[in-house]
């Protein structure tokens, strides 16, 4: 192991800031983060050992405790639980003789669930060491168990397993583009930077991660501090449960999307990129390097690119499993080699950002688009939309429709020309934007896709009247208390709050007052906390009990004292030891219940 | 001329690059705040100095003051939501004030005082933490911990050490120690550091001098904690 060690912190040059790529190294060679790894790795880089456990402890694809040989996630994601999840994953247990949480007795294999892996279109899915696993079901499961119970390596294991399709079924602007490598970079140089920093500007481009900041302004900011470094950031961590999109654009798109980022950075005058790709992405790994090796050959990446005296390559930078480093400034913490969470603001990454120096961050969607604009001018981009939200959005459908799949629409078109094309019926609602993003109901869906009614990164998870709303919820709370990075007091005890709050209500233990008490805890949750995965984690509450607070008043019992605890479930741990489960050592939790029984 | 900010109507000067906190608390003015000591690189992550600047909430420990700002400090909004902010400290860590050697001494308890805490409010989480005595003088009770960083930047920024990490996701967040056992007992933390004496609850203690002072005659017996906070961190901001 040593020699393993030496290698890797030698390739990556003794460089803290590549502390997340050296762990998953190491994690994907012994299933864990050893010991012994971790006091070697520490000294190689001059670091504390407590930075290095605490990066391992904060991202879920890192362990301090061995995983099996061969790590099983299954995507924990409400478009998964709504192909059957539940069922398949309890089938898998079984089939391997594991239990949820947990490392079989040999070591072989370990089964957990993880947090969206971005499949949903082709669910359920999962991971297996890191690789996409597609469109999950028995007979695939019983070949899953097959072949780790045979110890198969995964070059071994067959294709249709980890298959990935684009399922790309309404193209627009964007995605209808002809596209020329270089084309792009030609026209920005030919024209002038500042010149195609005005076209940017023209196209009306605001951020296609959701906050929709102008794209413009941005570049303009960041070139105008007086710094010699700079850098540009595609942020490709698409964790927003029911987005997709990026994973289509990086797989059949990714040479726009790098001239985008190289059109960034002449503009910008930056000599590095990034991409940081999330980690369930790891299967687009090796065709993005062919691309970035293959634009360094055609002279559009590198040094003196086009002949035109510009120098910028990119680095693709892989996460771990965390939600949160989607946030801009904890991105930037996560390139460094840091736990991600969010910096104080201000200083904005435009000013400081990678390594305190002026940094760019726009979304994989948003250089695709800025590429095609350096190309067409901003005209080309700013004639389709509306008045505020010009261009197009590409949305990510999932759900109850018989077309999931990738739709590029102009802004300003209804929810219900959506629902329609990609065949859905019956529905009770729509989830736009992700669990942060907001819940309408079918009364509504004449509202429009856009910055001034509906704004979204592109998650579109679509309900029809068989779901139970509180189902979606519960999932929406618990993957926020699952992601949030703990820094500030709100976010970190206010979503497990709230986790516990929505459980006792779901689970019928709720009583008058509950409702009351869980929408003052999440106003409480979204106006202080620090970063917008707090501000957003009370949203499929708040917005589900605008619409459906019948729903929740029919959880509660017609009590109106409010019990603190589960009574029964507190028993536990004294009839384990008392090894007794008679109905003596069982407690009503009310008067009620006492008399009902 | 100076400039000036206001805070619930008085005016306040500050010097380019001071924060909101920085500004109050040289004017007198007390905002309530545990993770925050104006001798450590502010950290913002309590949110109880939380404040309403021109309409929007913001950390005052890490907000930069500027010309013309409107700040709300006690409104009785924002005193009631500090309050149920302190009240999450309570309940996910375990407090016990009555069976702590910190009490009278500890900021958490003294916030709690002075927002007129009277309850949990939520339901307790009881978590399953440890206790460090493994070193002979500085002891760590995780039961205590509010992961305000304070020991973690007063280990770096002032002993020149990093004895102190925080550690983890969300609510499973703690603190960890550098040493490869995990102890700190292995550690080179000394009971001089000023990492083992800045903790503002009771969870890392030098050990044999709980009781030196008796309950009566603590820090917070007899002053509030915005009293304290101006007389002596105010003093310390002007070094």
């Amino acid at each position: 192991m040593r020699q393993f060690i030496q290698g890797i912190a030698e390739n990556n040059h003794y460089q803290a800031t590549r502390l997340l790529q050296m762990l998953r190294q190491i994690q994907s060679r012994y299933h864990y983060i050893p010991e012994a790894a971790i006091e070697q790795l520490a000294g190689l880089l001059n670091i504390p050992r407590t930075q290095i456990i605490s990066v391992v402890e904060f991202y879920s694809f890192f362990h301090l405790s061995p995983r099996g040989q061969y790590e099983l996630l299954i995507s924990d994601s409400i478009t998964d639980h709504m192909l059957g999840k539940k069922n398949l994953l309890g089938y898998l247990a079984d089939k391997l003789a594991v239990a949820v949480g947990q490392v079989r007795e040999d070591g072989v294999v370990s089964l957990d669930n993880t947090s969206c892996t971005g499949m949903c279109d082709q669910g359920p899915a999962g991971l297996v060491n890191g690789y996409a696993l597609t469109r999950l079901d028995r007979s695939k499961i019983d070949k899953i168990a097959e072949l780790i119970n045979q110890q198969k390596p995964l070059e071994e294991w067959p294709s249709e397993l980890f298959q990935v399709d684009d399922n790309i079924l309404k193209s627009g602007l964007l995605l209808d583009q002809q596209f020329e490598q270089g084309a792009a970079l030609k026209s920005a140089l030919k024209r002038g930077i500042k010149e195609t920093l005005a076209e940017i500007d023209k196209s009306g481009l605001r951020g296609r991660g959701g906050a929709g900041f102008k794209t413009a302004m941005k570049w303009q900011f960041c070139s105008e501090e007086q710094q010699t470094e700079r850098y540009v950031v595609c942020n490709a961590d698409e964790g927003e449960p029911g987005t997709f999109k990026d994973r289509v654009l990086l797989n059949s798109y990714a040479d726009q999307v790098f001239e985008g980022m190289t059109v960034c950075a002449a503009i910008i005058g930056a000599k590095q990129g990034f991409l940081y790709l999330r980690g369930e992405y790891l299967h687009l790994y090796d065709k993005l390097q062919d691309i970035l090796e293959q634009r360094r050959r055609n002279g559009v990446l590198g040094n003196n690119i086009q002949d035109a005296g510009v120098d910028f390559d990119i680095e693709i930078c892989l996460g771990a499993g965390a939600y949160i480093c989607g946030e801009e400034s904890a991105l930037i913490e996560s390139l460094e080699g840091k736990a991600g969470i969010p910096r104080n603001r201000p200083p904005y990454p435009v000013t400081q950002g990678y390594l305190g120096k002026p940094t760019v961050v726009n979304n994989v969607e948003t250089f695709l688009a800025a590429a095609g604009i350096a190309a067409n001018g901003g005209d080309w981009f700013a004639s389709i939309g509306t008045e505020k939200s010009k261009g197009t959005k590409i949305l990510s459908i999932s759900g109850d429709c018989a077309r999931p799949g990738i739709y590029e629409y102009p802004f300003g078109m209804t929810i219900q020309v959506i629902l329609n094309d990609c065949g859905a019926d019956d529905v009770l609602g729509v989830q736009v934007g992700g669990p942060s993003g907001s819940f309408i109901s079918n009364q509504e869906f004449d509202r429009k896709l856009a910055f001034e009614d509906l704004a979204t990164g592109g998650s579109f998870i679509i309900f029809n009247s068989s779901r139970n709303i509180l189902d979606m919820v519960h999932n929406f709370t618990h993957f926020f208390a699952h992601e949030s990075c703990g820094f500030c007091t709100p976010c970190r005890v206010g979503t497990s709050l709230l986790q516990k709050q929505i459980d006792k209500i779901v689970e019928g233990h709720g009583s008058a007052g509950d409702v009351v008490a869980l929408e003052e805890l999440c106003q409480l949750v979204k106006n202080y906390s620090h970063c917008g995965l707090g501000q957003t984690a009370a949203n499929p509450i708040l917005t589900t009990l605008e619409r459906y607070p019948d729903l929740y008043q029919s959880r509660l019992k017609e009590i109106s004292y409010e019990p603190g605890f589960d009574l029964d479930g507190a028993l536990e741990t004294a009839r384990r030891m008392a090894n007794r489960d008679d109905a003596g050592a069982h407690l009503a939790q009310t008067q009620m219940e006492s008399e009902h029984e | 001329m100076s400039k000036t900010i206001t805070i619930d109507g008085k005016t306040i000067p500050f010097e380019e690059g001071q924060t909101i906190m920085d500004a109050a608390m040289a004017a007198g003015v007390y905002i309530p705040h545990l993770c925050h000591q104006p001798e450590f690189t502010p950290h913002g992550s309590c949110k109880l100095c939380t404040v309403k600047v021109n309409g929007r909430n913001c950390s005052a420990c890490t907000y930069p003051a500027m010309e013309g700002q409107d700040v709300l400090n006690e409104t009785e909004e924002l005193i009631d939501d500090r309050k149920k902010i302190t009240q999450m400290l309570f309940v996910e860590g375990n407090h016990f004030c009555p069976s702590c050697e910190k009490t009278g001494n500890c900021q958490l308890q003294a916030v709690a005082y002075h927002l007129n805490m009277l309850d949990n409010h939520f339901p307790l989480f009881y978590p399953d933490r440890e206790v460090d005595a493994s070193h002979a003088e500085v002891m760590i009770d995780h039961n205590r911990c509010i992961f305000c960083t304070l020991c973690v930047r007063a280990s770096h920024q002032k002993d020149s050490k990093d004895v102190f990490a925080i550690s983890g996701r969300g609510i499973h967040k703690h603190l960890i120690v550098n040493a490869e056992s995990g102890l700190l007992k292995d550690t080179d933390i000394d009971a001089t550091d000023q990492a083992a004496h800045i903790c503002p609850t009771g969870a890392i203690l030098i050990k044999r001098t709980g009781y030196q002072v008796p309950i009566g005659e603590r820090i917070y017996d007899h002053k509030q904690i915005d009293q304290v906070s101006l007389e002596t961190e105010h003093l310390k901001h002007g070094e």
